[in-house]
């Protein structure tokens, strides 16, 4: 039976912003136990688990939202109550899930015994579901920033570690000057159509008179220049390579995955909600931006002989291919992403989460040659790489060339072919960083490790979970996409500013 | 824009009035160097170290509470104006909100942050 629930009433706000409110009590209550407890080793590990808890309870009321077929009565003013932000959340709840997993071993053996950890991870997640979830410009900010300031400290957490201070302060700095040019844009939005809301934008820019407006075109140019750092768009990718790097590794795959993720999620809904009848403001921009996204960043993800960087220069790449689905700016284009920010955040995670298995202390050091003749000790685990890297290659057969397809059909949707055929140049050229990790593993003599890595891999407990998931939903959804899929053409349903604009002001 | 004339005939001026002051001093005064006009003050205690002396890392943390404070302030004194038409609903809003802040600072009593030593 579907929900209308009240926005104009205090308690109908309470009752949309249910899973945020769930989150954010149950981070407080986290932040309280971690305070008390800090002396005792083993908090981190307790305390993890429930993170666990609430984030699962989140994901249950998104999930929840979505099957009762929850919708406002009325215009949604601030916070969005369609199926774009229940999938979004629900694909920012499983980033987080498995990034929990990750690390309840992971804080131990790298000896990051701070339980503050998941209630910063917490805190970060409440920013990504008002991100993904704003149906206002201010809301959408505000997440924007809790995410951030959340994600800064976990860069850095790892607080005896030169490369995660520096990777905290460069993403701090850079981080907090990409939110000034986001914040300026909406405040020149705010002065081209004196309002903040995206659905009334959608309103005043179909009354006409807007469209060439500089204004107008000043402010969606620095919201794009914001969104382009937070979501590690060329040329405002400089702090990724870096930051990647320096972070403890499964902060790395969750930035990579969700924080990427939302930032789209509210990219999306802005050029999708407010802007896409007016297409003609930013699609230029945006097709440029993913032209050198995927060019630059694949380009120079060839170079690299640290699987590290090498994973963090992929995903400036990645970013290239969902800002092909952005640049479309259909719901066609939404669900495209929809599907890819799952499926990425699954093959990202996974492959993170190999790598922290791989390597000691921060994993930067881990080369491509050092996996060499992996197959022949460890077959499972050279196989999970194998079918992260296919993945995100985009080889038929798995769930990452379902995604691509999905993108390209809505480039191509909206006519979009010169876009379509540099993003498979994009992917031949990637070929050229994933395939030597298969080809290390598989057609190579063991090397004798080297002394400061791990003596054997070290994939065990709620890690070795996450990766075999990851493996098996990969194998399931390239073979098998069609319910995912379903669920991702619903979740882009509702996004088009709804039918008000045939009638009168609001 | 002929209005504006005069206006730029005042700037004109005073670009000109200052550099003709600056350069009339430089041209016509004389130089003696002494040791208490090198000091950075003429009056006052005479200076104890160099400048670029360490803080304590404390400071910037008290600043930093300090900080989460002052902006509670900013945001309930409109609150406070605007009390009574926001009524029941502003008075709880404003409860929640000092709530977490407390959380915050129970956090950081536990932690030892307010701790000196």
């Amino acid at each position: 039976m579907p929900v209308a629930i009240d926005l104009s009433a205090p308690g109908g706000v309470a009752l949309a912003l249910l899973p945020e409110i769930l989150l954010t009590v149950w981070a407080c209550v986290l932040l309280l136990l971690a305070a008390w407890q800090h002396r005792d080793p083993d908090a981190h590990r307790r305390i993890g688990g429930l993170a666990l808890v609430g984030l699962v309870a989140a994901l249950v009321v998104m999930v929840w939202f979505w099957k009762s077929g929850t919708r406002p009565a009325g215009l949604p003013l601030m916070i969005a109550l369609d199926t774009f932000r229940y999938a979004g959340a629900i694909v920012f709840l499983i980033g987080a899930i498995l990034t929990v997993l990750l690390s309840l071993r992971y804080l131990g053996r790298e000896r990051i015994a701070v339980p503050e950890y998941y209630a910063l991870l917490l805190f970060a997640v409440i920013g990504m579901l008002l991100m993904g979830g704003a149906a206002d410009l201010i809301v959408l900010f505000l997440g924007l920033e809790t995410m951030s300031l959340a994600v800064y400290v976990l860069a850095g957490i790892k607080r005896r570690s030169g490369t995660s201070a520096e990777a905290a302060l460069k993403y701090f700095l850079l981080g907090a000057f990409a939110s000034g040019f986001l914040l300026y844009g909406i405040a020149l939005i705010y002065g081209a159509t004196g309002t903040t809301n995206l659905t009334v934008i959608a309103f005043q820019l179909s009354d006409g008179g807007l469209q060439d407006s500089a204004l107008l075109s000043i402010g969606v140019a620095l919201l794009l220049v914001g969104f382009g750092f937070k979501v590690a768009a060329v040329p405002f990718h400089m702090w990724v390579p870096d930051v990647y790097d320096g972070a403890p590794t499964p902060i790395s795959g969750f930035m990579a995955a969700a924080v990427k993720a939302a930032g789209f999620a509210a990219l999306i809904r802005i050029m999708v909600t407010a802007l896409g009848e007016s297409t003609a403001v930013w699609q230029g921009a945006v097709w440029w931006l993913a032209v050198i996204t995927m060019l630059i960043g694949n380009l120079i993800a060839l170079a690299q002989r640290r699987l590290k960087r090498m994973l963090a220069y992929s995903s400036i790449g990645h970013a290239g291919y969902l800002l092909v689905a952005v640049t479309s700016g259909t719901p066609a284009g939404a669900s495209a992403f929809l599907f890819y920010a799952l499926v990425y955040t699954l093959m990202t995670i996974g492959a993170f989460g190999l790598l922290a298995a791989l390597g000691r202390d921060g994993e930067s050091e881990v080369l491509i040659d050092d996996l060499s003749g992996l197959a022949a000790g460890r077959p499972w685990i050279s196989f999970a790489m194998a079918v992260f890297m296919l993945s995100l290659l985009g080889f038929p057969g798995t769930a990452g060339f379902i995604g691509k397809w999905y993108i390209l059909s809505a480039a191509i949707g909206t006519g979009q072919w010169l876009l379509a055929v540099i993003l498979v140049l994009g992917s031949v050229v990637s070929a050229g960083y994933y395939l030597p990790v298969i080809m290390n593993m598989y057609m190579r003599e063991p090397v004798e490790r080297r002394p400061d890595l791990s003596a054997s891999v070290d994939l065990v407990g709620a890690a070795r979970g996450v990766v075999a998931t990851a493996v098996v939903l990969l194998i399931l959804l390239g073979v098998w996409p069609n319910r995912v899929l379903d669920l991702a053409v619903d979740g882009s349903r509702d996004l088009r500013a709804p039918a008000l604009v045939t009638g009168t002001s609001p | 824009m002929r209005e504006y004339i005069p206006l730029l005939m005042l700037m004109g001026f005073i670009v000109f009035n200052a550099i003709v002051m600056v350069a009339l001093s430089q041209i016509l005064s004389t130089r003696r160097r002494t040791a208490v006009k090198g000091a950075p003050y003429e009056s006052g205690m005479p200076a104890l170290g160099g400048t670029r002396a360490r803080f304590s890392v404390k400071f910037y943390l008290v600043a930093m509470l300090f900080i989460v404070f002052d902006i509670e302030m900013v945001f309930m004194i409109p609150w406070a104006v605007e009390f009574r038409q926001l009524g029941l609903f502003g008075l709880v809003e404003m409860g929640i909100f000092i709530l977490i802040l407390g959380v915050g600072l129970v956090y950081l009593w536990k932690r030892g942050a307010l701790e000196w030593d």
